[in-house]
């Protein structure tokens, strides 16, 4: 695979620049997600009003895949209401298992640009690390 | 040994691993080396011409099956210069060998109070099995450490070791920092404080002469997989006035004299400690594997590793933005070169390097400990076996050096 298509802009900019990179006061639900195999770890806040989540951030130290898929993950949560980020962050997985359709990866928007790394199966934990600590964060609680 | 004939040497014997005609430079060889035909070809003819389950049979082919695993055994004891074959205990693997040791001594010879030494360099499989038999024996963990360049110094033992002290465990090579510990020297410390030295050969048996005599280890563990040798085989060496008196590990079939309902005799050693069907296909490999590095010589892998180790570390030192782990100097580096790239993540280095053919490891090395010792999450090696061509330490470097302009940061 091209060098591009994995470490393309969209993953080294979220990765030099993340935009949530940093804590949140007071959140509601906070979890950690770690990746044993390569020492990734995200700690994930969110702050979530009437169903909708309304503030997040992360902390953690990791590669470039983990840390960028992370931040491109609560900026496409930010706004939507659980049961859609929910849903997000199912077809984000199965976007990494090569299961979703062309139609939902567009669903994926930013996220989509990590779509490659299905066929690269030691950087797949990396990259739905966030997105594994969303749904057991949000789905587990209720 | 000119420089022209070391080159020769390398080429012809490099020919001989056929996976090494890939176009690629593996440079993980502290992780597992790759397998000369020699020693495919022994296990091959094992299987197709010997093969039966050994000790039991009484018919020819069993007792030609026990002959190739005892004759493994014998080679194995000749290589580390051990007194006789019995001291070897054939397992899968060092981290087999740690538990073995760990488990059977620890649990008649460790009590509440005791002290167990183990270095904070130290492989999980030399520290969580030590471990969790203090904790079990309400025994202390005493934590020796190294220097910055990775170092043990004798202030640093004397002040681990007391009246108390029991045992001390450390590696002979450390498989981050590279450096080779003067184990001759530390035993001596630690037999005239009355306690036992277990080494971890796993990354120095493999690419330097190690003589359990000589240095007067009370124990060492080591695998074949790392030495040329195939995957599911490993060697205890204990002295056999320790190995008379350890426990067995394991329970079952070949280990036993006697077993009756209500009283169970075991097996001479080394036996007491092999339960189950053994690994004669693995160990006529290992033997294979020793044969081909007696064949091949410490010389020739030594010069080509110290020439290799060299090399990378001088020309890691003339990149911006790479950092050493460990001593500065090339000399103390045993064929491992461990490194960290400014901003970009381990993971992402070995990944990039990858794409470009070059096979290096990231992340903790099984090592925690010493990363947080170190206070680092995780690292980058490189390291070499002797088969590694200057050419691959070139490409290694070249590729090195791009990495940070191909995540976005400057030079």
């Amino acid at each position: 695979m091209d060098f591009k298509t994995f470490y393309n802009e969209v993953v080294t900019d979220h990765n030099m620049h993340p935009l949530h990179k940093h804590a949140i006061e007071n959140p509601d639900f906070e979890m950690e997600g770690v990746n044993p195999s390569c020492g990734d770890e995200i700690t994930l806040q969110l702050k979530v009003k009437d169903g909708v989540i309304t503030e997040g951030g992360f902390v953690g130290d990791g590669c470039a895949i983990s840390q960028a898929s992370a931040d491109i993950m609560i900026d496409m949560v930010i706004g939507k209401k659980t049961e859609e980020a929910l849903h997000l962050a199912d077809l984000f997985i199965r976007m990494i298992k090569s299961e979703a359709s062309p139609e939902e990866i567009d669903e994926l928007q930013e996220a989509g640009a990590l779509a490659d790394i299905s066929h690269m199966p030691a950087r797949v934990k990396c990259a739905v690390l966030g997105w594994h600590t969303l749904d057991e964060m949000i789905g587990k609680k209720d | 040994m000119t420089d022209q004939e070391l080159k020769d040497n390398v080429i012809k014997y490099r020919k001989l691993f056929p996976l090494l005609s890939q176009d690629i430079a593996y440079l993980d060889n502290a992780a597992t080396t790759q397998k000369p035909v020699a020693v495919l070809d022994a296990m091959k003819a094992y299987y197709e011409e010997d093969n039966a389950n050994p000790f039991r049979g009484v018919y020819d082919l069993s007792e030609r099956a026990t002959e190739r695993y005892e004759e493994a055994r014998a080679k194995t004891a000749a290589f580390i210069n051990a007194s006789t074959p019995e001291e070897i205990v054939f397992v899968r693997n060092a981290t087999e060998a740690l538990n073995l040791l760990a488990y059977s001594w620890c649990e008649d010879n460790i009590s509440e109070g005791d002290e167990i030494v183990v270095s904070v360099m130290e492989h999980h499989s030399d520290f969580l099995p030590w471990k969790y038999m203090a904790e079990k024996k309400n025994a202390k963990l005493v934590k020796l450490e190294p220097d910055e360049t990775g170092a043990v110094t004798d202030e640093a033992l004397d002040k681990c070791l007391s009246d108390k002290t029991k045992l001390v465990a450390i590696t002979q090579v450390s498989n981050v920092l590279g450096r080779v510990n003067d184990i001759k020297h530390i035993a001596e410390k630690v037999h005239a404080a009355g306690a036992l030295i277990s080494v971890d050969g796993a990354q120095s048996v493999p690419h330097m002469k190690v003589d359990v005599r000589d240095m007067d280890a009370d124990f060492l563990s080591f695998s074949g997989h790392k030495m040329y040798g195939p995957m599911g085989i490993g060697a205890l060496y204990a002295k056999k006035k320790h190995l008379e008196k350890l426990r067995p590990f394991m329970y079952g079939g070949e280990m036993i004299a006697t077993v009756h309902w209500d009283r169970v005799t075991y097996a001479e050693i080394p036996h007491k400690f092999e339960a189950g069907t053994v690994n004669v296909g693995g160990a006529v490999g290992l033997s294979a594997a020793i044969d081909f590095i007696n064949e091949v010589g410490w010389d020739i892998m030594e010069k080509q590793e110290e020439k290799l180790t060299l090399k990378a570390v001088n020309g890691i030192k003339e990149i911006n933005g790479i950092r050493l782990i460990g001593s500065d100097r090339p000399e103390d580096h045993k064929g491992i070169v461990t490194f960290m790239v400014d901003d970009v993540h381990p993971h992402d280095v070995a990944d990039i390097m990858g794409r470009a053919g070059v096979c290096v490891r990231a992340g903790h090395h099984c090592a925690q400990p010493l990363m947080d010792h170190l206070g680092v999450k995780s690292t980058c090696r490189a390291s070499f076996a002797f088969y590694n061509t200057e050419e691959e330490v070139d490409k290694f470097l070249t590729e090195l050096s791009k990495v940070r302009g191909l995540m976005g940061y400057g030079f």
